[in-house]
């Protein structure tokens, strides 16, 4: 019976992070192009937080394959119907993810992928809806990072 | 009467039932033969999260699939100077590969060795077909092994160490208790001393092979059990063997002896 | 790996007025752009960036894909069927590789 010892574990997993909590930043970091890209999505409309639900886990066991859901409650008709959910990470080099494109025929406003997420962030949904009114969530994803490679 | 021990029936029969959703989170473990090194086998599925399962549950979800699929196609397509395909003499896959995948590796009277089933392909082909071997880890010999083992899905492995392939299982016990590289450990300081415990942010498993080839998110693509040999070995700092060499045959023989039972979860998804 | 092949699960039969799920995938690398080659050098992006879904010529729903899907990208969402016809999926890369894989649905 081998008992890991502690250098054994560290070196194992050198280059994991353990798990831990981003602070919860501000929901616009200012500046950034993840700001920047939430303001040209909403243009001149009031961002109300809520209304839409953003899937994720609590804990992705590994940063390359995250499943993501949304889905935003709406009759989906021709006058009434979600038009666009952009989905941002935060805290990748890059935020852009994927915009889901809907219309009527979609019959509901709910979408499925999988995204890669660099480390423990934010993930960000934001729903613009035909009448203009845009919706926004957040949820904090905390992302494995190392552990066996090979 | 008969209404109260029906009714005292459908009481049990709930009861069970909110028992059995309770101990959902226990891991499925299946009862090893006699004289097993394990007390509980167990497959890395169960040590995988809920969204890690749903991926392989789902054919379509599943991104394995895309290699079953690949493996497919060239089942029926002739290649080398025979003129024939898999198929020419296999027939139907679903038929004649329905069990296959349960018993490699397997004993090869002709080399006088064990052999794997990416081994077993590649003799087929050049012996058979007249055909080039697909290198070790290259997309078509993935896909070949994959597909044919995939037929036997949901069957439990079932590999003999008897016989002649008894010293070469020994041979691969060996390995797995051998503590080499700078951090002198063995297969077993992990898979077996320490399964169920994180080491840092990652769950040990048993290191089973029933899910092989295995799609895993590391690699964002299929791999072979050999290519997973060679990480463990690079993670202990230890120089890895060969794929395909003799040492990782006679080991991944004996590490299918490990979890003889289990059912083949072709193609599994793993971290 | 070879090239893209697309995945597509959409049921055969539907009522009318059904929302019914679809669901995608397609193999492909999603070279993000952001990783590095032995030699230190970027290597380019390569990804799939468009995916749409027509029924009977019409856009039911599409998407804009950005570097942060996965490799081998799965995509489900919906559709409310109200008649007979065929779905055609088209993923653009790129490269301008564009794949397309087309299903119908009876409306019985």
């Amino acid at each position: 019976m081998q008992q890991l010892t502690r250098r054994q574990m560290l070196a194992l997993g050198s280059g994991a992070a353990v798990i831990t909590m981003l602070p919860v930043a501000p929901i616009l970091a200012a500046g950034s192009e993840f700001e920047m890209r939430v303001k040209k999505f909403a243009g001149t409309a009031m961002i109300r937080e809520g209304g839409i639900e953003l899937d994720l886990p609590e804990i992705a066991e590994n940063g390359n394959t995250v499943p993501m859901s949304v889905s935003v409650g709406s009759p989906m008709t021709k006058a009434d119907h979600v038009q666009q959910v952009m989905v941002l990470a935060e805290g990748n080099p890059l935020p852009g993810v994927i915009t889901f494109n809907f219309s009527h025929m979609s019959g509901s406003a709910e979408a499925s992928t999988r995204m890669r997420l660099a480390k423990t962030q934010n993930v960000v949904a934001v729903a613009r809806m035909s009448d203009g009114s845009v919706r926004m969530v957040k949820s904090v994803v905390k992302v494995t990072i190392g552990g066996c490679g090979g | 009467m008969k209404k109260i021990l029906m009714l005292a029936v459908a009481t049990a029969i709930g009861l069970a039932i909110a028992a059995s959703a309770k101990a959902e989170m226990k891991r499925v473990a299946i009862k090893p033969p006699n004289g097993h090194a394990l007390s509980e086998i167990i497959s890395g599925y169960e040590y995988r999260s809920k969204e890690t399962k749903v991926l392989q549950d789902d054919d379509i979800q599943n991104p394995g699939f895309i290699w079953v699929e690949q493996g497919e196609e060239l089942w029926s397509q002739t290649d080398g100077s025979a003129g024939k395909s898999c198929a020419s003499c296999h027939d139907d896959a679903t038929e004649s590969m329905a069990t296959v995948g349960t018993v490699y590796p397997k004993w090869d009277d002709k080399v006088g060795k064990p052999v794997s089933l990416e081994q077993r392909i590649n003799t087929c082909r050049k012996d058979n077909m007249g055909a080039k071997p697909w290198k070790w880890e290259s997309g078509p010999l993935l896909s070949m092994t994959t597909y044919v083992r995939h037929q036997s899905r949901g069957k439990p492995v079932n590999v003999s160490a008897e016989g002649p392939a008894a010293s070469w299982a020994e041979r691969g016990k060996k390995l797995y208790y051998q503590r080499v590289g700078q951090l002198d450990m063995a297969c077993s300081s992990c898979h077996e001393d320490n399964y169920g415990n994180r080491i840092r942010a990652d769950m040990l498993s048993q290191g089973q092979s029933n899910g092989f080839p295995t799609y895993r998110f590391k690699w964002q693509k299929i791999g072979s059990i050999h290519r997973r040999f060679k990480g463990c070995m690079k993670n202990i700092r230890a120089t890895p063997y060969k794929v395909g060499s003799d040492e990782f045959v006679a080991l991944e023989l004996y590490l299918a002896t490990r979890g003889v039972g289990l059912p083949v979860e072709t193609p599994a998804v793993r971290n | 790996m070879a090239k893209s092949k697309p995945r597509i699960k959409v049921p055969k039969k539907a009522a009318k007025g059904d929302v019914i799920t679809l669901k995608t995938l397609i193999s492909h690398k999603m070279e993000s752009g952001q990783r590095k080659d032995k030699k230190g050098e970027k290597i380019p992006r390569q990804i799939i960036n468009k995916f749409t879904c027509e029924f009977n010529g019409a856009t039911v729903f599409s998407c804009d894909i950005e570097p942060a899907v996965s490799a081998n990208p799965y995509l489900q969402f919906t559709a409310k069927i109200e008649e007979s016809g065929e779905f055609q999926f088209t993923w653009t890369a790129d490269n301008g590789d564009v794949f397309k894989k087309s299903q119908k649905i009876t409306v019985a």
